[in-house]
């Protein structure tokens, strides 16, 4: 009898995972620390399209999604591995959207996620870094690889007949990488690099690091730091003792905090940023504003992005298990197929359940290349006029 | 003509940058070495009692800019700062009362009372950003340089530019005028003399008659007047951002240290020692031996930018090894 309990419940448990389950991911970001102002958004991003999922009730048999949130602190790799060592094990995710820093992102992927299996797909680590790692197949990001950034830059200086630069760069995982990636593209291409100063960002005095730039000279001065941070405050510098008068500016320097604090000081300076524009973004930031939040804030999309592709890819395999939806991700991400949007993953669910490919186009037009990382679109600015004018997409 | 050249780069992007940085440090260096000598603690909430008295400063200059009044090419702000010191000196005097008058009277150990500091430092951190936020301001009006670059170069006809900022040139003559007078105050007045008594015996000065808790208030005083200063200053010069004088405690406590803790000499030496070690060792000297003839292949840097905190603390080790007194014999408790 006893045996036969038994034997009744356990089938009762084998049939109720075939059918619908609570599929849960994991959100590591970093919610306290140098970038906790784009963490909420972020989240916020990501739970949109795990809402958009479970409302549509169409993800392997009616399952239900929902988010574990973990704060990975973005600056404290040990933190960041406690964290994700947390959803993996305590929480027992399917899948993990994040992390946010490279720095720690490369750690808790390291010594957590592919030892366990598991899948993370980061909306923002852009490390050169993370696109070599050997992650077995189980990391993506939608964000583009500061290394591609890195050729960008080059192109957009070496079009304006510019030969010869000074590089600055905030002392971390994304000033140094997006720095070095630059230098090895410039330098192949002709140019040449005078000197690569790393600057320390809140810190007192910037004179030391501007007298070195200035002393080793060159055309312009490519600041690859924070607006907020020690970029400006080199900026600032510089101009002042009349070192430089054109700068170049990578995504960490482009905001409109850069206009309003030097405004027509900037008249010869340009740059680049990673930006999607089209109906996609467009579709995305609607839905954003209907779910009350800012889908414009920096990484939404992004997040948005990664959380959608976790589930599309879980759909595609028929199985919520990362071990076996991982090899489903760049196929649902890339052609061929039919294009899916931001607010359309229901029709994309349906697609997929008939056996039909997609591509998921998403919020920031998205397209794998490599081992999984965006391609990544970025747009020209000058700011000619005391303005931010974008003058063409690269 | 080349030679020329050289000097006005070395004054351009070594010399006039590291004087006022050194100035502003040499300030924030005096207080904390009163404080020392006199109360014989190191006072950790220095840095954000200068964050608190900027963050007044910023405000009054608000108010009375938008009561149209302005000092012409000199930076409003300069007129907050009276009244800015009043009101920090306040603050600061309600802190004595509340917290360190009770270390005092039970002869706590120098350590304890320095960790209270810790505990006020997190309060008035807390105070600053609750008055005016976390986000870098600018409050610097008036005319932006003495000299700029392209007028230079008109003046002169040669290929390097000087600038001069407005602001440079005013910490570097109100540190002037404020170390005059500090010192002009300690030698020849009466309450001066009182304080430097105290700080050399406690009981003695007690015995001849010398009030304890009026050296105390005016050494709260004018420390809050120095830091309340310093921080404007350098506020002015760069930009307001409450973490970074927090930052700033690290380079003003070596500077203290590096000239002898409770020698106020030696603070104005170690502010300056520590800004020119921190931009003279890091420079890199290419253009300037070029000036002078030579062609050299690298940068002649001596140490990349990335050192120059390194510079100070081995500095810092190297005195504390050497002469634990600091360069102008401190005291140690």
């Amino acid at each position: 009898m006893k045996k036969l309990l038994l034997a009744t419940a356990a089938a009762a448990l084998t049939a109720g995972a075939a059918g619908a389950e609570d599929i849960k991911i994991g959100l590591s970001l970093g919610f306290t620390g140098p970038l906790e102002s784009m963490s909420p958004n972020m989240a916020k991003g990501a739970e949109l399209a795990m809402k958009e999922v479970s409302d549509s009730g169409k993800l392997l048999d009616r399952s239900t999604v929902t988010s574990v949130q973990a704060d990975n602190t973005c600056a404290d790799a040990a933190a960041s591995v406690a964290a994700v060592e947390r959803l993996v094990t305590a929480e027992k995710v399917n899948g993990i959207m994040g992390g946010m820093c490279s720095g720690e992102t490369i750690a808790s992927l390291e010594k957590v996620a592919v030892p366990n299996g598991m899948v993370m797909i980061s909306p923002s680590a852009t490390s050169p870094a993370l696109t070599d790692i050997d992650d077995k197949g189980f990391f993506f990001r939608t964000s583009p690889s500061d290394a591609r950034q890195g050729e960008v830059m080059t192109d957009v200086i070496m079009d304006r007949g510019i030969k010869s630069v000074a590089v600055t760069y905030t002392n971390n995982d994304y000033g140094k990488g997006l720095a070095e990636a630059f230098k090895s593209s410039f330098e192949g291409k002709g140019g040449t690099v005078t000197i690569m100063a790393a600057h320390d960002d809140g810190k007192a005095d910037y004179s030391a690091e501007v007298g070195a730039l200035a002393a080793a000279g060159g055309e312009a001065l490519v600041v690859a730091g924070y607006v907020d941070q020690g970029g400006s405050g080199i900026v600032r510098g510089s101009m002042d003792a009349g070192a430089f008068d054109t700068f170049v500016f990578p995504d960490g320097m482009i905001s409109d905090a850069l206009v309003t604090r030097f405004g027509t000081e900037l008249e010869n300076s340009f740059g680049q940023n990673p930006s999607s524009e089209g109906p996609g973004r467009d579709a995305f930031i609607k839905v954003a504003e209907t779910a009350g939040f800012d889908g414009t804030s920096a990484f939404a999309a992004e997040s948005y992005d990664a959380a959608a592709l976790m589930m599309l890819a879980m759909q595609a395999a028929k199985s919520s298990d990362p071990k076996v939806y991982k090899d489903k991700v760049l196929d649902v991400a890339n052609a061929p197929g039919e294009k899916i949007a931001a607010g359309e993953l229901a029709k994309g669910l349906e697609l997929l359940a008939a056996g039909t490919d997609i591509d998921y186009d998403g919020a920031t037009a998205v397209e794998l290349v490599g081992p999984g990382e965006s391609a990544g679109v970025y747009r020209e600015v000058d700011f000619k006029g005391g303005k931010l004018n974008v003058i063409g997409t690269r | 003509m080349d030679l020329l050249n050289a000097l006005v780069a070395i004054l351009n992007f070594v010399v006039i940058p590291a004087s006022a940085y050194g100035a502003q440090l040499a300030l924030g260096a005096l207080g904390v070495t009163l404080i020392y000598g006199i109360l014989r603690f190191s006072n950790f909430a220095h840095g954000d009692t200068m964050a608190f008295g900027t963050a007044v400063t910023i405000l009054l200059t608000w108010g009375l800019q938008a009561g149209g009044i302005s000092l012409g090419p000199l930076p409003t702000g300069l007129l907050a700062l009276p009244v800015a010191i009043a009101l920090t000196s306040v603050l600061v005097l309600v802190t004595d009362r509340l917290v360190y008058r009770h270390y005092r009277r039970v002869k706590a150990s120098p350590i304890v009372i320095v960790m209270a500091s810790v505990g006020v430092m997190f309060v008035m951190n807390g105070l600053t950003r609750l008055v005016i936020g976390v986000d870098e301001i600018q409050f610097a009006d008036g005319a932006r340089f003495v000299v700029s670059v392209p007028q230079f170069k008109a003046m002169t006809g040669l290929d390097e530019g000087l600038a001069l900022r407005t602001t440079q040139a005013i910490t570097l003559v109100l540190t002037a005028a404020a170390v005059w007078a500090l010192f002009a105050f300690l030698n020849r007045t009466r309450a001066g003399k009182a304080m430097r008594a105290y700080a050399d015996n406690e009981d003695l000065a007690l015995l001849s008659g010398i009030d304890p808790e009026r050296v105390v208030r005016l050494t709260w005083i004018i420390a809050t007047a120095l830091a309340v200063a310093a921080g404007t200053l350098y506020g002015l010069d760069k930009s307001f951002k409450a973490f970074n004088y927090f930052q700033i405690l690290l380079p003003i406590f070596a500077a203290a240290i590096v000239g002898g803790l409770g020698s106020p000499l030696g603070a104005v030496a170690g502010g300056f020692v520590i800004a020119f070690s921190e931009v003279a060792l890091t420079y890199p000297w290419k253009k300037i031996a070029q000036y002078l003839g030579f062609e050299p292949a690298g940068l002649l840097q001596l140490l990349s930018t990335e050192y120059k905190f390194a510079v100070s603390f081995v500095i810092l080790i190297v005195v504390l090894l050497v002469k634990p007194t600091g360069l102008f014999r401190g005291k140690s408790y």
